[in-house]
């Protein structure tokens, strides 16, 4: 379980997130001015509008308050990955079909791709590393690991917090149960065998 | 997904006040699981979004006596959840149940499943200028139809409305509260749905500038179930669904609705099926006639004719569930 240690030093993610700064400068410096706004009736002049330009955020994701500025058009996902260096969550369809991206929000697994990042302040947002306490691994991660749940190992993050959620909400859920909590989640890989392992595993280890 | 200004009102009057009165240059967002795809597929390009997720009023769902309340808010999850609705209307918290999986359940709202955008794939790609958009011509007309209408009355969209809770709420006799700009209106949900058929008008009748702020079941003594088929068990879009309700009295089912889903550009209400059944008491063999008498004035298209045995047996197997009767088909 060593290989699951930070490690230290410049990453491929550090360096690209570096060389990609100058290109994102540029364009925010041609975002469109806000359009004029018509004379409105007063209950909607007592309602600000904010951007299109940046806005400060601020997110609380594994128990951390987490600032930055996003353009409304950012996603809870991507402003996570790309803009607060948590990316237990992937980006595969972004289009909310493959549950890559699930994240728990207010204990609640919901598609990070299909949020705002705006419309997620306020609430508590776990990922995938959250499941990880210094060096000791969640159960679920832990059951994926000993039943070989995986194979490429991308849609992993997202099936471990939809699992969680299942399991955090009701202990003694069955397995069928459990099942019915991942309908929002493919693997690509077909692993679902190893994971009927992992979940009946996790389900007798409930039971006693 | 091009850029926009986001707008948080409180209240619904406020909400209601940052719409325009022409679709497209404003949005409002719900759960966002439809109106994010939109965008990212540029198909939506909105300059303003309302969000809906700080107005208060929206929330929440009351059980009376007499009458039920969903907040426009309320999420899939919580419908799905709810122990007193899902003793008066498993119709309804059933297929709330089986829309999308937890996440989209956990996300999408009423309101937005009522509002939202079809799933025709011509009209969700971003090259295709149909009828919807600017275009002049429906492409699945003589396209690639398999998931498009059967019951498609001479409309020259045949998109399917994409509700899966429509249906239920249809054949409960709901209805709609919406906000207007200078005054709430009530709307039966019977009425609430249209096929469109140019880039001006949208699935439902609401204006630009209106917005669903609760919907309203009376609570009688109905039968009510919801049965659909899809190709998949579960994250699925149902090919046909079938809702019906109906009193029961000594001389057999009084008021029956049956409303088709996912058959026709708006939920589908069967007054052949409902003929059918009126009197009867409920076995396979009238179950089994109302769901062809449900079928009959089918038009299918090139490659959808298999959804016409499908409304068969959807109606069947609802009023069997309804009734209370066994369910042949489950091993």
């Amino acid at each position: 379980m060593s290989d699951i240690k930070e490690t230290t030093g410049l990453s491929r993610r550090q360096f690209l997130k570096g060389s990609g700064a100058a290109a994102a400068a540029t364009a925010l410096g041609t975002a469109a001015a806000p359009s004029a706004q018509a004379a409105q009736p007063p209950a909607a002049q007592q309602v600000p509008g904010m951007g299109p330009a940046g806005v400060k955020i601020t997110l609380q994701v594994n128990g951390r308050k987490m600032s930055s500025t996003v353009e409304p058009r950012v996603t809870l996902l991507d402003a996570l990955r790309n803009y607060l260096d948590v990316t237990g969550c992937k980006r595969v369809c972004d289009r909310g079909t493959c549950g890559a991206c699930t994240v728990l929000l207010d204990n609640k697994p919901v598609y990070a791709c299909s949020m705002l990042a705006l419309e997620a302040q306020g609430k508590e947002i776990r990922t995938a590393e959250s499941l990880v306490q210094g060096a000791k691994l969640d159960a679920v991660p832990a059951a994926f690991v000993r039943f070989d749940a995986q194979q490429c190992g991308f849609c992993t993050p997202g099936f471990v917090v939809a699992m969680k959620a299942v399991l955090e909400q009701n202990p003694k859920a069955t397995p069928a149960e459990v099942e019915k909590g991942l309908a929002g989640n493919i693997c690509r890989c077909g692993t679902y065998e190893q994971m009927r392992d992992a979940i009946y595993s996790l389900c007798n280890t409930k039971r006693g | 997904m091009k850029n926009f200004t986001y707008f948080r009102p409180t209240t619904p009057e406020q909400a209601v006040a940052l719409l325009e009165n022409r679709w497209g240059n404003t949005e409002l967002l719900a759960g966002g699981t439809d109106l994010h795809d939109l965008q990212k597929e540029y198909v939506a390009q909105p300059a303003r979004v309302v969000s809906l997720s700080g107005v208060n009023a929206l929330a929440g769902i009351t059980v009376d006596v007499k009458s039920v309340r969903i907040g426009a808010n309320a999420k899939l999850a919580d419908i799905a959840n709810n122990a007193q609705l899902k003793r008066l209307f498993p119709s309804l918290t059933d297929a709330a149940d089986q829309i999308g999986g937890p996440q989209i359940r956990n996300m999408g709202t009423l309101g937005g499943n009522l509002c939202q955008r079809n799933r025709c794939w011509y009209f969700r790609d971003e090259h295709t200028n149909c009828l919807l958009k600017t275009g002049q011509r429906c492409f699945a007309l003589d396209g690639e139809n398999k998931y498009h209408a059967i019951f498609s009355q001479g409309h020259r969209c045949v998109i399917v409305n994409p509700s899966t809770l429509a249906p239920a709420l249809v054949a409960l006799g709901a209805s709609a509260v919406v906000q207007g700009p200078n005054a709430r209106r009530t709307v039966e949900l019977a009425r609430f749905f249209r096929a469109p058929g140019a880039n001006n008008e949208r699935e439902h009748t609401l204006e630009a500038n209106e917005l669903v702020v609760e919907v309203t079941i009376p609570v009688g003594n109905l039968a009510n179930a919801s049965y659909e088929v899809r190709h998949k068990q579960a994250y699925d879009w149902p090919l046909v669904q079938a809702a019906v309700s109906f009193e029961r009295g000594d001389g057999g089912v009084r008021n029956p609705r049956v409303v088709l889903g996912h058959v026709a550009p708006t939920p589908h209400v069967s007054e052949a099926a409902a003929r059918s059944i009126t009197g009867q008491g409920i076995t396979e063999a009238t179950a089994g006639a109302a769901g062809r008498a449900a079928a009959q004035d089918a038009k299918p298209l090139s490659q959808n004719a298999y959804k016409v045995k499908l409304v068969e047996v959807a109606v069947k197997r609802a009023l069997l569930i309804a009734a209370g009767q066994k369910r042949y088909w489950e091993l």
